[in-house]
């Protein structure tokens, strides 16, 4: 008889221990799979997972990849934890990259210390923007902010869409729908001397810090912890509600702005009608990934930015279909929740008591 | 091409060793291919892949190639390209618009890798550039649409406003009203390039407002499939589309990119390769056509080949004067025909269609 029961004390490297176990049944699953190809399992795991990270230039591409992530993966986190669901980080990220890169364009070729944060203030107050409609929608007619947030991100991708193909659109560019080439001060500096790793990663670790930090020791973190674990306990204690979901989809809408113009400014380098691959979806995926940490997020984001990279890996190297990625993706996020079960309950094998 | 930049930088004795050490490489050449969607059983990306297979077919052994599907034109497709040129691509496919800025930009940092950006128009002494002439075979579509309509009103489904697809719409109508002076386009932009559900609703439209015959400039099978349904003609494009309306299609534009990346991977190898701008139509198997459905009379097939062997031979230009732009202002005066310049930046329609540009 197999039985699963509470645990009496967790300890914090249970956690560990899960995330480590699903990392291995991962790897063995893969394997398997691979094996099933007729490919040598064990070269082709280092090929897929360890290659791409084996120089500069693919440490620096990972960072790249993470940064959107890690920077969303943070700001949804808290809002998750007050239990404000903000599905639409991806339309506030599109809203943030083309505010931000209307501002770089209206600014083009003129060189100046405060062209680059003023560019970064714009992205961030059009996710903001993007983000306060869910909030007072919620507020005022208590309207379902997963719906409104969602639906939202398709107005801002067709926004994005309109603009590129009209005012934003490269005036020398044969009419096709892309902006100008942004211009040097308007382009976030690279950290490394190869790839595209660039300073929105180093944004990205003090948003985790921070986001910690106010997990931990504001009393908004407290405010807005309570409010998501029961609503009747946070009026009893005097919480607003309101105020909660302001700060959720504040927080989430600027951030996912800041996301926005940073993937702009220091990926892309114009505008273009595309310019997420999904990141503010997937960052749903890294902050529970995470369960909610803040400061987990940095790993989480980096393990699934890795995905991705090791998705473009397979196809190159072993020549295995696109879908691959997919299938990597979901099975690393069926083992480490799977085990997570682990965390707070443990198997016992023996007959019932 | 770099051979000489060796030798300025180098000196006569590197320049001989890597000369040296490119021809006696045992290794295959390693051809990659970057592509914008799956791989799937027809449309773009579709052709591209049969470019890539005719490669491996006809250079067997000595080529190795490679392809990454289903990248996004965003960020990531610099990461892509970048990876393949690391991992030794010697030439690189890079098939989507949006792939053009990412193309310069890693070629940039691999100077002794060759690449080939399909449809834009940044080149480097490394980026060569290539796309066809679609509008030929538009013509010939035209011709056949404006013969074949009883409503004399054809439905139009369009993409992106950018000059490719006007110039295709233009050609197509200047075509079809040459040989039927009633017939009205009908264009419904969808902003994309492929998504069944709003192709298919944009053909239902279509069908609704009196059209007989559906023209596509985007990828998916669906609105053939309508047609099938309806009981009306449709186009094929980009490839033979016959499986999805075997009475519905009249015939199909099918992008060839075989002829081309044979060639150009052949150049690679013998080192004749330099950075070029290919615009091939007819006359390179570039630009091809599907067999003519069942529905075409024999009057208008003689018509249609004619009209393709004269485009083919040079004889005939689909943008041939007395042309208005759609303001009525004149374009080209009667016999001039347009050049490539125009072509590859036309953002108006010509006098005759309804409706305004996006």
């Amino acid at each position: 008889m197999i039985m699963i029961e509470a645990r009496a004390v967790t300890r914090w490297y249970h956690e560990w221990i899960a995330v480590f176990i699903a990392l291995l049944l991962t790897a063995a699953t893969v394997s398997v799979l691979l094996a099933s190809l007729g490919l040598d399992p064990i070269s082709s795991l280092q090929r897929i997972f360890i290659r791409p990270l084996n120089s500069v230039y693919g440490v620096s591409e990972l960072l790249a990849k993470a940064t959107p992530l890690i920077t969303i993966g943070v700001a949804l986190a808290l809002g998750f934890r007050a239990g404000v669901w903000n599905i639409g980080a991806e339309g506030q990220l599109v809203m943030g990259g083309l505010c931000g890169g209307a501002v770089a364009l209206a600014f083009w070729n003129i060189d100046g210390f405060w062209v680059m944060p003023l560019i970064l203030l714009g992205g961030t107050l059009g996710g903001l923007a993007w983000g306060a409609i869910p909030a007072f929608l919620k507020v005022r007619f208590n309207a379902n902010e997963i719906l409104v947030s969602l639906m939202l991100t398709y107005v801002a991708i067709l926004l994005l869409s309109v603009m590129v193909h009209g005012p934003l659109r490269d005036p020398t560019g044969f009419n096709f729908p892309e902006s100008r080439l942004f211009h040097d001060a308007a382009t976030l500096p690279k950290l490394f001397s190869a790839g595209r790793g660039h300073l929105g990663f180093v944004f990205a670790l003090i948003f985790a810090v921070l986001g910690t930090w106010v997990v931990k020791r504001w009393h908004l973190g407290f405010e807005m912890r309570v409010t998501g674990l029961s609503t009747s306990a946070a009026k009893f204690a005097g919480y607003n509600r309101d105020r909660t979901v302001w700060m959720a989809l504040l927080i989430g809408g600027g951030m996912s702005g800041f996301a926005g113009v940073v993937e702009v400014t220091g990926n892309i380098g114009q505008l273009v009608p595309n310019i997420s691959p999904s990141y503010g979806f997937t960052a749903i995926i890294v902050a529970f990934l995470a369960r909610l940490h803040p400061l987990a997020v940095i790993p989480a984001g980096l393990l699934v930015a890795l995905s991705y990279l090791a998705g473009e890996a397979a196809q190159l190297s072993l020549g295995i279909p696109a879908a691959s990625t997919q299938v990597f993706q979901g099975l690393l996020l069926f083992f480490l929740l799977g085990t997570s079960l682990l965390v707070n309950y443990r198997i016992r094998f023996g007959r019932v008591a | 091409m770099f051979g000489f930049r060796y030798l300025t930088a180098l000196g006569c004795f590197v320049a001989s060793l890597t000369l040296a050490t490119s021809v006696n490489a045992a290794d295959p050449t390693k051809v990659g291919f970057v592509y914008v969607g799956p791989v799937a059983d027809a449309g773009w990306t579709y052709e591209h892949d049969r470019g890539r297979l005719a490669v491996e077919k006809e250079h067997g052994d000595k080529v190795e190639t490679v392809f990454v599907e289903s990248v996004s034109e965003g960020p990531d497709a610099e990461r892509v390209i970048s990876q393949m040129a690391a991992e030794g691509a010697d030439l690189i496919f890079t098939t989507s618009f949006g792939y053009m800025n990412p193309t310069i930009k890693v070629a940039k940092q691999f100077p002794n890798v060759k690449f080939e950006h399909a449809t834009g128009y940044k080149r480097a002494d490394n980026v060569a550039t290539y796309s066809s002439r679609f509008y030929e075979g538009r013509h010939v579509l035209g011709l056949i649409a404006g013969k074949m309509t009883k409503s004399n009103t054809i439905g139009y489904i369009a993409s992106f406003p950018i000059p490719e697809v006007v110039r295709g719409i233009n050609a197509a109508y200047l075509a079809a009203k040459s040989v039927n002076p009633a017939v009205q386009f009908k264009v419904i932009w969808v902003s994309t390039w492929f998504d069944p559900g709003k192709e298919a609703d944009a053909a239902k439209a279509l069908i609704d407002q009196g059209a007989d015959i559906l023209m596509q400039h985007t990828d998916s099978a669906a609105p053939m499939k309508i047609a099938e349904e309806r009981g009306i003609y449709a186009f094929g494009q980009a490839s033979d589309q016959a499986a999805y309306g075997p009475n519905a299609q009249l015939t199909a534009i099918i992008d060839d990119w075989a002829p081309y990346y044979v060639r150009r991977v052949d150049e690679a190898m013998n080192g004749s390769w330099s950075s070029t701008d290919t615009w091939g139509g007819f006359d390179t198997g570039m630009v091809a056509l599907a067999p003519y459905g069942k529905a075409v009379p024999d009057d208008v097939k003689a018509m249609a080949e004619e009209a393709r062997k004269a485009i083919t031979e040079g004889r005939l230009h689909a943008f041939t004067g007395p042309i208005n732009k759609q303001d009525g202002s004149p374009w080209l005066k009667a016999g001039e025909t347009a050049d490539d310049g125009t072509l590859l930046g036309m953002d108006f329609y010509v006098e005759g269609i309804e409706g305004s540009l996006p």
